[in-house]
């Protein structure tokens, strides 16, 4: 753990009462004369860590320790929109007399977190929905998954008249995310035969009936990204902060140090035997427990003792995984989904490069870049 | 692949009432000292009531008559207010009270019948009550529902029976229950089926236990007769004219039989009385003497009293009546008598009376007819005039002394059982005019064969009232005749647009200004509303201020009977007035004490013999004003007399809404009283069992983290119309300008702004006069188009929807062009008899379906089959639509800030705080600083708290959650006090250089979307008149080029597109014209002329050639001269 004194003040991001200074990074080349700042992977495999401190499957903290705050984000981002994963997209209703209408019964289920087997998800095609006037695609044991959810609800025979609760009175009065059944097909038999796909959570409440209602529906279910829907996501949320920093500048004694405590979170700042006086000084104990409140800048007493700030390549990673996968593996995929879109990118560069080529000794203008347009391959 | 089946028909059941609470309601039989006594508690229970907790003895833990220390306790006595009197116990009240009093009031007033031609003859009416709803039909003996009403367009009415004795030829015959017609029953009145049913027992009956009632359901539309605002009827009012030099005294007196104002006013010094039935100014000493008050000096002490100033000023008329030497009574009566306007005296009256007797007529019924003259003592009104000059004279020493015509205490509300009782007495008083006529007609017969019997035309006349009183709900047109009252506009349909529009119709009232009259008087804030009309809540335009809505405490008190009061009034010590003499009448420490603006009486008495010692006490506008009403309890001192309960109640329901209105500037809180009633959200809970014309309902509605204690009250917190949205205050991507709003595509996907539609499309299925009848036909089909089974037959494409019975299968999703009723007519319906021959077969039908018109798809929700009143069968269909917000829907937060959305932003590019959160809302900032919605900023922070401690927080006026508070909450849970948190940009990745105001606030959508406004047209209809293209986007109109882009193309030379504009894209039209005659001819021929030559081409706008004709057809000729554009010029020019 990087203790103020010790972290580059380049590195810092300034928090202060009303504003946040220095939030760019400047460790590029040409900004600071007569230093080498270029990008190098030895460079970067030397400095850059990673450190866990949490790790569930619903839930993984770690720290992405000298980085660029691009790809940080990027992971973020991924992680949100492009990680695939697998949700109900289509709902067959054969028989709905509830009072949830069908689309919103639908919409209902669609968001509902879904698990099953991992590899045999992960190893899932993609079921390419047809455009508007193609012929509709079949859906194989490759692409789709098949749901069924149904319910009726009746009344109990023989239960009390003076009886109020719905449950005891009726089968059915709630129909749980629980009531969802797997219908394997085809290799889906093998595939998931250990861990069939059903609810995350078995207790999300659907739908509520009264006796003579009923719910039949089929649901088809396929691999899809965040950026269509937000139930495609495998996160409910994935972020970052920054590491927090405190620096006391001059000593903080006696009562004055408890009240510098309660400006912050509990066992963000420690108490020591001062040396001179003997008497409680207040010094930082756990900066990453600070939630930046920023509430010791509003105290008078307090101005010129203590600087906040940040430091801008230290990521504290937070992800919580809908349930699907487990939320470590999630950063995986989102790495590996950031490295196959930097592959295209390269073959597509050297491509594009290959061609410019082509023309240029072809000579033909007309193929070539417009006048006034110069690629940034030419560069 | 599982095809979709179709849904079978279903209607929803009942909606689950979660009202249950943790803690059972305990129900206490008897007052007892303390709560814990567990075993009253009745062993048997039906569903808790959401009122029950109000109906206990003990409410939260204390007795309605112990003592309330603190400001906490009091509000607490508002639910037990609003539980006795509730928001509309005002119309209730008054719909009780006209058919419980009024009722019988008006048949005692009109309860004899008799004949001109047979003096034996009589009929008396010796009793009216109204009965229970009843259904007309007889399908089953079910009591009538209101809502069965709303769904198959009935009248929820209950039948009016009279108790009538009569005389048969020689006896007396007593008839009981007789019908006279059907009165409309107001919901949940005292004759309703909904009066007095708990929560469950309503639920039975389909209806929300929360719906406030008030209102009537005439031919299945839901109406409200608006209350009333007018200008107090017998009341003084003193005004003044300095320009003109005027002063008068006005009062509209107000009988059953006759309404008339009258004028007591200054001309040249002198008084003078004014009256529509007098022709000319009477001086007042004039009026006076014939009033019988003959000696000058009683006349001088009974207007001037013993003060000088008022006697100088005075003398003067005594000589303005000298001076037409009229010194005696009589002599005063000829003289007005000769000047009255005669009353229309049927046509044979031979007997014309002297004008003394006219004059006493006029003087004892119409001149100030409220109060009455028995045996011809004048003593009371002469005592009244003489008041009123009095007042003249205080106002002509005194310009101060006048009454301010704005001022609440000098208006009066009327309410529906007022107006209904008006409307009654007229239509009763028409029903025995004409049983009178058809009994004379039939009594002047010589010979019947039998006797006549009267009960037999009393049926017949059932009809005019049932039909009167139903047309004049439902459509709102109010005639009294014997007023000359035409007003049109009292009823409105009751807007279910949202709970909360419902409610706040139904505290609304309309007054009897006209909107067009440029005043401000009527329409200013009056410092004498306060704690009665809501400050707030009224519309902008044309109505703000002549709409006004009651304040949450506001109770309207109906009619009392005046002769307990006269009796109280006497009994603690006031003298009659009428046997005192001036002297004693203006004596210092002397009030005269009108009862309706009537009896006059005197007495030495003050303030607190009057006040009875009540806990707490109504006070009346005019009772303010000699009242000290402290605020808090701070305030109370010495002379403090009242205690307010709490300044809250001085808001209406609507603007009782707003969290921390008393931080907003005031005109966005009556923006959002306009708003508030436009947001989606969820109506009542039958809405699932209704079927409205236009129905908008929230997916997943919230009740909001801020509330204020109003919410609480008026349950808005079980039907909210909004949800609470993570708002960051900040600008993000340019598309915010202008308060637009940037919502997260996430937040769109899991449901956030989801709403529905759903849209009544009905028809009846007719019959007709040659027995005829309207069907459903059947199911069009043709050879499937699929390869692979090409002899199969399917439904045609518009018929996809359709069921073997002819209407869409519930479920269905119906397009553009689909058939939902596939009815069909009977080509010959025509009356005429069959012999001819002539027209088509009665069994041939031609199509005439019923098809879905708007471009987005919908469902088919519910299908209703039923018959209507007039036994025709009625089929209603109700669509729905589900929709997700998009670019352009209108949002609003509960501070009159409104805004559509702008961009929809993704998720992963919206900036995001240190714990994750990514906003649902972005905001930009630039919406506070000329609004001054600090309101909005504290319900963002308490919001914020309430959310990190997991409690709702308060936002009520004038108290709430305090901002100190909440901002200690927020540090705790190690937020900035601000309510700023450290943002990261979602974009960047790197941290925002400003820290962002993040937090929930509650967020209304709004009725209005694009999808129900986007259009655009190239090509299409035309009007047929014109041929130019049709106005509306409903029509598929086209868009208008206006007269001030027309004056900008003009200014700036356009000329071809001008041309191209207004004549080839709208209605170009090519005419043969004659060079010679100017007229127009047709196919190359001048028909005026005989020939083609000089018939020339040209192209102008068909209305222009409209014009033409059209003057034509008026006898005015218009010629067409053409002349070459370019004289000199190449020949071949000259076309153009």
């Amino acid at each position: 753990m990087p203790s103020s004194d010790h972290v580059d003040p380049r590195r810092v991001v300034g928090v202060e009462a009303e504003i946040v200074t220095n939030v760019t990074s400047t460790d590029f080349p040409g900004h600071w004369p007569n230093e080498d700042h270029s990008w190098g992977i030895d460079k970067f495999k030397n400095t850059f860590r990673v450190e866990f401190h949490r790790n569930t499957p619903l839930f993984a903290e770690f720290d992405l320790i000298h980085m660029d705050a691009s790809i940080a984000n990027t992971f973020r981002r991924i992680l949100l929109a492009e990680v695939p994963s697998l949700a109900i997209e289509t709902v067959y209703v054969q028989t709905n007399t509830s009072i949830i209408q069908d689309e919103v019964l639908s919409h209902r289920l669609g968001l509902i977190p879904l698990v099953g087997d991992k590899k045999a998800l992960i190893n899932m095609q993609w079921f390419m929905k047809p455009a508007s006037g193609d012929p509709p695609q079949d859906p194989t044991d490759d692409n789709t998954i098949v749901l069924h959810l149904s319910a009726a609800c009746e009344r109990i025979p023989g239960v009390s008249r003076s009886e109020t609760d719905p449950h005891k009175l009726y089968t059915n009065a709630s129909v749980y995310a629980r009531d969802i059944v797997f219908d394997p097909a085809g290799k889906q038999v093998t595939t998931f035969a250990n861990n069939p796909v059903r609810a995350a959570n078995p207790n999300i409440l659907i739908a509520k009936l009264r006796p003579g209602q009923e719910i039949d529906v089929t649901m088809h279910c396929v691999k899809g990204i965040g950026q269509d829907h937000a139930k495609f996501s495998p996160v409910a949320t994935a972020s970052y902060r920054l590491l927090p920093l405190i620096k006391i500048l001059k000593p903080i004694r006696g009562k004055a140090a408890e009240r510098f405590a309660a400006c912050f979170p509990r066992g963000v700042v420690a108490f020591e035997a001062d040396e001179e006086t003997g008497e409680k000084r207040a010094v930082v104990g756990n900066a990453r427990n600070d939630t930046v409140s920023r509430e010791v800048l509003r105290h008078e007493e307090f101005k010129g003792c203590v600087e906040l700030g940040r430091v801008r390549d230290h990521f504290i990673f937070q992800i919580e995984s809908t349930g699907q996968f487990d939320a470590d593996e999630l950063f995986l995929s989102a790495v590996s989904v950031l490295k196959a879109k930097c592959t295209v990118l390269k073959r597509e560069t050297h491509r594009m490069l290959k061609k410019q080529a082509l023309d240029a000794r072809s000579g033909s203008g007309n193929a070539g870049p417009k006048k006034g347009d110069r690629g940034w391959a030419a560069e | 692949m599982p095809p979709p089946t179709r849904k079978t028909p279903s209607v929803g059941a009942s909606v689950s009432a979660s009202a249950t609470r943790s803690n059972p309601p305990v129900k206490f039989r008897s007052a007892r000292p303390k709560v814990d006594e567990a075993k009253d508690e009745e062993p048997k229970k039906p569903q808790s009531d959401a009122f029950d907790d109000l109906l206990q003895t003990y409410y939260k833990g204390k007795h309605l008559t112990d003592s309330i220390n603190t400001a906490e306790d009091k509000w607490t006595l508002l639910p037990a207010f609003l539980k006795v009197k509730g928001l509309v116990k005002q119309h209730i009240d008054s719909f009780n009270f006209f058919v419980d009093v009024e009722l019988k009031q008006i048949v005692k007033a009109n309860e004899r019948v008799v004949s001109d031609v047979d003096p034996q003859f009589f009929l008396r009416y010796t009793d009216i009550r109204v009965g229970t709803p009843e259904r007309l039909d007889i399908e089953s003996n079910a009591e009538i529902t209101p809502n069965e009403c709303r769904l198959r367009d009935l009248t929820y009415a209950a039948p009016i029976f009279v108790d009538v004795e009569y005389s048969r030829g020689k006896q007396i015959i007593r008839k009981r229950g007789m019908n006279i017609g059907r009165l409309p029953i107001m919901l949940r009145s005292s004759k309703c089926v909904l009066s007095n049913k708990n929560e469950w027992e309503m639920a039975k009956l389909n209806e929300c236990p929360l719906d406030p009632g008030g209102y009537f359901v005439v031919n299945g539309t839901e109406r409200v007769i608006l209350v009333q605002e007018q200008l107090s009827k017998n009341r003084i009012i003193v005004e003044n004219d300095p320009k003109k030099g005027i002063v008068q005294a006005s009062v509209t007196s107000s009988t059953h039989e006759r309404k008339s104002k009258t004028y007591v006013i200054t001309k040249k010094g002198c008084i003078y009385l004014r009256h529509n039935s007098i022709m000319e100014d009477m001086p007042i000493v004039l009026v006076l003497k014939a009033m019988g008050i003959q000696s000058d000096h009683e006349i001088l002490l009974l207007v001037a009293g013993t003060d000088m100033v008022y006697q100088d000023t005075f003398s003067v008329n005594f000589e303005e009546c000298a001076k037409l030497k009229i010194f005696t009574q009589q002599q005063a009566l000829d003289y007005l008598g000769a000047r009255a306007k005669k009353a229309r005296m049927p046509m044979n009256a031979v007997n014309r009376r002297p004008p003394a007797l006219e004059a006493l007529e006029t003087l004892a019924n119409i001149v100030l007819a409220h109060v009455p003259v028995e045996n011809l003592n004048f003593r009371p009104k002469a005592l009244y005039l003489a008041f009123m000059t009095r007042r003249v004279l205080m106002c002509m020493t005194n310009s101060g002394l006048v009454d301010d015509r704005d001022y609440v205490g000098n208006k009066r509300l009327e309410l529906a059982g007022q107006l209904l009782s008006l409307l009654f007495e007229d239509l009763f008083k028409k029903l025995n005019n004409d049983m009178k006529m058809n009994i004379d007609k039939i009594l002047k017969k010589p010979s019947r064969t039998e006797e006549f019997d009267a009960s037999t035309l009393l049926a017949t006349g059932a009809n005019l009232i049932t039909q009167g009183m139903n047309r004049a709900i439902s459509t709102g047109n109010w005639s009294v005749k014997r007023f000359k009252m035409e007003r049109a506009g009292v009823t409105h349909v009751l807007s279910r647009l949202s709970y909360i529009s419902a409610l706040g119709m139904m505290t609304r009232i309309s007054s009897q200004f006209e909107k067009t009259r440029k005043v401000s008087g009527p329409r200013a804030l009056q410092p004498s509303q306060f704690g009665l009309l809501c400050p707030s809540d009224t519309p902008e335009g044309e109505a703000c201020g002549l709409v006004k809505n009651l304040a949450l405490m506001t109770h309207i008190t109906t009619d009392d009977e005046e002769e307990p009061i006269r009796k109280l009034v006497f009994a603690l010590g006031a003298e009659d007035a009428t046997l005192v003499s001036g002297y004693e009448l203006y004596a210092p420490g002397a009030y005269i004490i009108f009862i309706n603006g009537t009896s006059l009486a005197t007495g030495r008495m003050n303030f607190e013999d009057f006040l009875k010692r009540g806990l707490v006490e109504y006070i009346d506008c005019n009772e303010e004003n000699d009242a000290h009403i402290a605020i808090y309890e701070y305030e109370i001192g010495e002379s403090t007399t009242h205690l307010e309960i709490e300044p809250f109640t001085m808001l209406g329901a609507v603007a009782g809404l707003i969290p921390y209105p008393h931080h907003n500037q005031s005109p966005r809180n009556t923006y959002q009283c306009a708003m508030g009633k436009q947001a989606i959200g969820a109506i009542a809970y039958n809405q699932f069992l209704r079927i409205d014309t236009l129905l908008y309902l929230m997916v997943y509605p919230q009740q909001p983290m801020v509330k204020t204690r109003t919410i609480e009250l008026i349950q808005y917190d079980k039907l909210p119309a909004g949800q609470s949205a993570i708002v960051a205050v900040m600008s993000y991507s340019g598309y915010d300008i202008e308060d637009a709003l940037v919502l997260n595509r996430a937040s769109l996907d899991r449901g956030f702004g989801r709403c529905q539609v759903f849209r009544k499309y009905a028809t009846a299925l007719r019959k007709y006069q040659n027995g005829t009848v309207d069907r459903i036909g059947d199911i069009k089909r043709e050879l499937s188009r699929d390869p692979e089974n090409p002899d199969e037959l399917v439904p045609i494409r518009k018929h996809a929807a359709l069921e073997p019975d002819g209407l869409a299968a519930v479920g269905e999703k119906i397009s553009m062009g689909e058939v939902y009723i596939n009815k069909q007519v009977p080509t010959n319906t025509s009356n005429a008899p069959t012999l001819l021959n002539d027209g088509p077969p009665l069994d041939e039908y031609k199509d005439a379906p019923m098809a879905y018109k708007l471009a987005d798809h919908a469902y088919i929700d519910k299908i209703l089959i039923s018959t209507a009143e007039s036994e025709q069968t009625l089929i209603k269909v109700l669509t729905r639509q589900t929709r997700r917000p998009e670019l352009g829907d209108k949002f609003s937060s509960r501070h009159g800030q409104k805004g559509v959305c702008g961009i929809i932003a993704r998720q992963e590019d919206m900036p995001f705080n240190d714990i994750g959160i990514i906003p649902d809302i972005i905001m930009n900032p630039h919406g506070f600083p000329s609004r001054m919605t600090v309101g909005k900023m504290i319900e963002l922070l308490a919001g914020k708290a309430g959310v990190m401690c997991g409690k709702l927080q308060y936002g009520t006026a004038f108290g709430g959650s305090k901002v100190d508070d909440m901002a200690k909450i927020l540090v705790e849970n190690g937020f900035s006090y601000s309510g700023k948190d450290f943002v990261t940009s979602g974009i960047t990745g790197e941290s925002l250089q400003a820290y962002i105001f993040f937090g929930p606030i509650y967020y209304q959508k709004l009725k209005h979307m694009v999808q129900d406004k986007m259009h655009s047209r190239s090509r299409g209809p035309r009007a047929v008149l014109t041929r130019q293209p049709t106005e509306g986007r409903s029509r598929d109109g086209g868009l208008r080029l206006g007269e001030m882009e027309r004056d900008c193309l003009i200014a700036y030379g356009a000329s071809q597109l001008l041309l191209e504009r207004l004549m080839l894209s709208s209605d170009v039209h090519e005419i043969d014209l004659c060079e010679a005659c100017g007229l127009m001819g047709y196919s190359n021929w001048c028909t005026t002329c005989q020939s083609s030559k000089g018939v020339v081409k040209m192209k102008i706008p068909y209305a222009a050639k409209l014009l033409v004709q059209e003057l034509l057809s008026m006898n005015v000729l218009a010629r067409i001269k053409l002349e070459d554009v370019f004289p000199y010029g190449e020949g071949d020019v000259k076309e153009a």
